[in-house]
């Protein structure tokens, strides 16, 4: 009797195994670092995020821009130690922002994004490798992941590291001809550290480089009061370090309460400097619902080649605000309800958050007043998630 | 010619005692232990309440603030052009 090989079978478990290879190679990695910063730690296994289910309506508004939509994320344990998730994001633009309404006339656009991400556990290394493809009529952005994080020294520590790749194309509507493109790279380090049975704290670090078109063809700079198109340089390279200090205030027997503090400075070789701060208290309000309150600062110095209104010539020049010198406050609030809760089954949650925003330019003057510029803008998410 | 490696020994000598020292130590033990993180795994200790909400946050600071990066959410495409 002859046998035939089943193609439809064997790929899979060809897959399968290559998949396993890979995974186990990077997982190699990760337990080299773990042996080389602590040899004689004993090798803790990691758990995988857990089974989730998000949906989530979105909704930003503020300086003549609306922003809404849906998004959904769904991430679910394959076979043991490998979960896959997929994730939909819309953004439904409507923008008469005051770049578009004094250079141009307001429109409507929607972006869509597609992430696929596989998280697997080996030994005791968590492996993140994504992929995300961004959609806009003019604008098409792609890119890879991959993240490792390992605990060490008895599970105090945790190590992170990871890198992404990003490709983009730029078109500009009415402009058939008009076509170019940008490359990212981001690499990031991390460390979370255990202080005490209260308080942990953590330091990031992320390094992005840029090459390519990195301006818009839509906006224009102004020289000596005439608009001209802007120029941006084609690279550009940051680097930002963010700490953050989290610990439990709550006494023996009261409402857990935690306060966080952040800081992340943030400096580039277009030469803005920039300073974020961040103060956050959350709480718990009876079994069901859980507060969150922040408020964030953010302060930065404008971009080398930006001007309000150039008085001399230059090769790059720019009135993008997002390269000005400004300073925004945004005051935060979340609430999460526990609809309904089977214990070791699943937990349906039901969030509401609101955040207030009001930007504050030094030197972008808005020509119809001839004052410096600002506006305020607020954030409305309301999200269904279910862990199971 | 030997006193170059006087200089030398008397540079290094402290650092090279002091890698023999740590060298001889044990390993570091986790001074909270495991039993002692029922706090640390309250949900008032994770900031993340949604990785959707997270994700929509940082698009929106990204595509209106020069700073970026170190924050631990992955954004993708722009929004912004």
């Amino acid at each position: 009797m002859e046998t035939h090989v089943n193609p439809g079978s064997a790929t899979p478990a060809r897959w399968r195994r290559r998949l396993a290879t890979l995974l186990g190679g990077l997982g190699s990695v990760g337990g080299g670092l773990a042996a080389l910063l602590l040899p004689a730690t004993e090798a803790q296994a990691v758990d995988l995020p857990e089974d989730t289910a998000e949906s989530m309506l979105h909704v930003y508004s503020g300086g003549g821009t609306r922003a809404s939509g849906p998004a959904l994320l769904v991430r679910k344990r394959v076979m043991d130690g490998l979960a896959l998730s997929g994730n939909w994001y819309v953004d439904i633009v409507s923008n008469a922002s005051i770049d578009v309404v004094t250079q141009a006339s307001a429109y409507k656009e929607t972006r869509h994004e597609y992430t696929l991400a596989a998280d697997a556990a080996v030994r005791d290394t968590l492996i993140h490798v994504s992929t995300t493809h961004s959609t806009e009529p003019d604008y098409l952005a792609g890119s890879a992941s991959l993240d490792l994080s390992q605990e060490v020294f008895g599970g105090m520590t945790t190590v992170s590291f990871g890198a992404t790749r990003g490709n983009d194309t730029v078109k500009k509507k009415g402009s058939a001809d008009f076509l170019d493109h940008a490359q990212h790279w981001q690499y990031r380090l991390g460390a979370t550290q255990i202080l005490s049975p209260r308080w942990l704290m953590s330091a990031n670090l992320e390094a992005i480089a840029d090459d390519g078109y990195l301006a818009s063809p839509y906006r224009s700079a102004r020289v000596f009061g005439a608009a001209v198109p802007e120029r941006d340089p084609r690279t550009r390279s940051s680097r930002a370090l963010k700490f953050r200090v989290l610990g439990d205030i709550s006494r023996e027997g009261d409402e857990r309460t935690s306060v966080h503090a952040d800081w992340r400075i943030f400096r580039d070789n277009w030469k803005i400097s920039a300073n974020t701060v961040e103060l956050g208290l959350s709480r718990h309000l009876g079994d069901k619902a859980l507060a969150d309150v922040f408020v964030r600062w953010y302060g930065q110095t404008h971009a080398l080649f930006y001007s309000d209104n150039a008085s001399v010539e230059t090769l790059y020049v720019s009135r993008n605000r997002q390269l000005a010198d400004f300073h925004s406050l945004t005051l935060g609030g979340q609430v999460q309800y526990t609809l309904h809760k089977a214990p070791g089954q699943y937990e349906l949650q039901l969030h509401g958050t609101l955040d207030l925003m009001q930007f504050k330019y030094a030197d972008f003057t808005d020509i119809r007043t001839g004052l410096p510029y600002k506006n305020t803008a607020s954030i409305v998410q309301v999200a269904l998630t279910a862990s199971f | 010619m030997t006193r170059p490696i006087l200089t030398l020994l008397r540079r290094w000598l402290p650092a090279l005692g002091l890698f023999a020292a740590l060298g001889g130590c044990a390993p570091i033990e986790p001074w909270v232990k495991p039993y002692e993180r029922e706090r640390l795994a309250d949900p008032v200790m994770k900031l993340s309440r949604t990785s959707l909400g997270d994700k929509h946050f940082e698009h929106v600071v990204t595509v209106r603030e020069a700073g970026r990066g170190a924050t631990g959410v992955q954004g993708g495409g722009c929004g912004c052009n």
